[in-house]
């Protein structure tokens, strides 16, 4: 099943002096649904337009099914995008948008009419074949898109921030009919975003990039418990980041205090990030928990209440809370020792699943 | 209050229209009604729609006018497509623009000079030992005059439709499996169709009354309806029959405005049947 069928390695991309992408190696298998995420100018799109081959790279090899396909042309490519503007033909409907693939191919026109029947059945878009581009809401021409796209059965299916221009509700909609059509069809999808909560949701994996590198690649849990650096901490999700010092295996001093950690495989003395995630935290009346904060200001989001406190050092603590804080108490905060996530300054990706294995494995 | 000094501001487009646009068409036609001794009469259309001289001119006129707007496209569309990729573009479009500056006279005396038995090109094939060739005063000549004084009117609109194409369009075609050349044909055309048809009606319309260029260039031998109406209002003063020439040119005009317009239900309709 895990079958690799695109692999970018060392791939580099620059134009001019500017470099895009450095030593990006990828591995996509069969099947799965897999996330670029990062912040416009990462890179995640430069790396989707070079597998669908709008663009070269400079250096390095794009691999398909194991084949190196660096010089094929784009619509030689057994992969299809869906693209960011969703790119429909204006001049045709939506049969002839879904249809223009299959004519390409010469495909039979009764199998083309079943297809697109077929593929806009799957999109939701039944009877709307002969309905102008122009007379489609935004989300129904992202359905267009996606039928257009997988109505030629691709292996890998490329979406380069599909649902960007779509309205928070139409969003979330379209998130879980992605997800159920990926694992209906069985497609790879290799979906690019900036949105971490939507790369949370849907993907197998993720890609976390910034600044022309993978910072770090894993399932949605890993990245979001185990983040490697302040980069990826801070991107996916919200999160406390504080400086401190690893005393030993399993200690760790922050805040001015000392702590039980489940960290280990560290330097004595090691400077180090600690992460505190917003919901881990509990409120609790002072002296019964670890840090003593007063709360500063809080917003209401709905699910839970986003507090912002401050403690003695001045170091901001955001908190998620299912009930209300009072504005100027004071308060203290406590969380468990699996609760706080330490990070080594620099650790490559490498340096850090090495690590985690060796003290993980001696429990 | 404001409504009152919003409509001001068309006063002067309102004079220029009812004095240089208006009223010169109803002129036309009212003329187009008298006969050469001020008389009112119908016979000048009678006379136009039977005399085998006035339909062959016609046909000739469109026939011309065909002939020059399909080589001006047939150059125009490679160059607006071309120049849309190359690096300095509104150079290049600023080049082909030039030439629209120069008084179309000086341009048919220059070309003159070129064409003529001891021009340009006759003294270049002279030096291969060619006699000198009968160029001026040619049917080749004529549309070669009249297709270069046209190209840059071709060339603009098609360059800002080219321009205004959406480049994702191109990408999502190769993406589907299209070649460049089943690309170019599938979604660069139709979409740039918009762009020619605008090309069609600067160049088709002005090249259907051309008549400085038959007569500089083509020597008299290509008569065309603008030929015509020239010599009837200064050669033989027949203003009501040159009126009624006038009449037919602008209703032509708008057959072509008509058949080169924007459709979209006819479009649709055609579509489906494919």
């Amino acid at each position: 099943m895990s079958e690799v069928i695109v692999e970018l390695k060392h791939v580099n991309k620059m134009y001019g002096q500017t470099v895009v992408l450095k030593d990006i190696n990828i591995e996509i298998e069969q099947g799965k649904f897999y996330t670029l995420l990062g912040p416009s100018g990462s890179g995640k799109t430069t790396i989707l337009r070079a597998i669908a081959g709008f663009l070269d790279v400079t250096e390095g090899d794009v691999l398909f099914e194991g084949k190196r396909i660096n010089d094929v042309p784009a619509n030689e490519r057994k992969v299809n995008t869906v693209f960011q503007d969703y790119a429909l033909f204006p001049h045709m409907n939506v049969f002839d948008n879904v249809a223009y693939g299959l004519r390409i191919r010469k495909v039979k026109k009764d199998d083309i009419k079943n297809r697109v029947e077929a593929a806009l059945k799957m999109v939701r878009l039944t009877g709307y074949d002969s309905r102008e581009i122009s007379e489609l809401s935004g989300g129904q021409q992202q359905r267009v898109a996606i039928a257009r796209a997988i109505v030629l059965e691709p292996q890998v299916l490329l979406l380069d921030e599909p649902l960007s221009a779509l309205d928070a509700k139409l969003r979330k909609d379209m998130q879980y009919e992605l997800r159920e059509l990926q694992q209906r069809l069985g497609i790879t999808f290799l979906f690019v975003t900036h949105d971490q909560e939507e790369a949370l949701a849907l993907s197998d994996e993720i890609f976390v990039m910034n600044d022309g590198k993978v910072q770090q690649s894993g399932t949605p849990v890993d990245i979001y418990d185990e983040p490697i650096n302040h980069f990826v901490a801070d991107f996916i999700g919200e999160s406390n980041i504080i400086a401190g010092h690893m005393i030993g295996d399993y200690r760790v001093e922050f805040n001015g205090k000392e702590f039980d950690s489940v960290d280990a495989g560290m330097k004595p003395n090691e400077p180090v990030e600690v992460v505190l995630r917003p919901e881990d935290l509990d409120i609790t009346p002072v002296g019964e928990g670890k840090v003593t904060v007063e709360v500063d200001t809080q917003l209401f989001r709905g699910d839970y209440y986003e507090i912002v406190a401050y403690d003695r050092l001045g170091n901001e603590w955001l908190v998620h809370s299912t009930n209300p804080a009072k504005d100027g108490e004071t308060v203290d905060l406590t969380f468990d020792a699996e609760d706080i996530h330490v990070m080594r300054l620099n650790e490559s990706e490498e340096d850090f699943d090495a690590r985690l294995e060796s003290y993980e494995g001696d429990e | 209050m404001k409504k009152s000094t919003n409509a001001a501001y068309y006063i002067p487009y309102g004079f220029w229209l009812i004095f240089f646009v208006i009223a010169p068409v109803v002129l036309i036609i009212y003329q187009s009604f008298f006969d050469i001794n001020g008389h009112f009469t119908l016979s000048n259309y009678q006379t136009y729609f039977s005399s085998g001289t006035y339909i062959l001119m016609t046909v000739n006129s469109v026939w011309y006018a065909f002939v020059i707007t399909f080589f001006t496209l047939l150059v125009s569309y490679p160059t607006a497509y071309f120049l849309h990729y190359t690096k300095h573009k509104q150079l290049w479009l600023l080049l082909i623009i030039l030439p629209t500056w120069i008084n179309l006279l000086l341009k048919a005396y220059a070309f003159i000079g070129i064409f003529s038995q001891d021009g340009g090109i006759n003294s270049f094939l002279g030096l291969f030992g060619i006699p000198a060739q009968q160029i001026l005063f040619t049917d080749f000549s004529f549309i070669f005059v009249a297709a270069y004084i046209e190209i840059p009117f071709m060339i603009l609109p098609i360059f800002n439709s080219v321009e205004e194409l959406n480049e994702g369009l191109v990408n999502a075609s190769r993406d589907l499996g299209a070649s460049s050349w089943q690309t170019f044909r599938q979604v660069i055309v139709p979409m740039t169709m918009s762009g020619v048809k605008a090309g069609v009606q600067a160049v088709f319309i002005p090249s259907l009354s051309l008549f400085m260029i038959t007569r500089l260039i083509g020597g008299n031998r290509v008569i065309t309806l603008g030929t015509a109406i020239e010599e009837h209002f200064l050669t033989t003063m027949n203003w009501g029959m040159g009126s009624t020439i006038g009449v037919v040119l602008i209703v032509a005009m708008f057959i072509i405005m008509f058949l080169t317009g924007e459709r979209n239900h006819h479009r649709k309709e055609a579509r489906h049947e494919n």
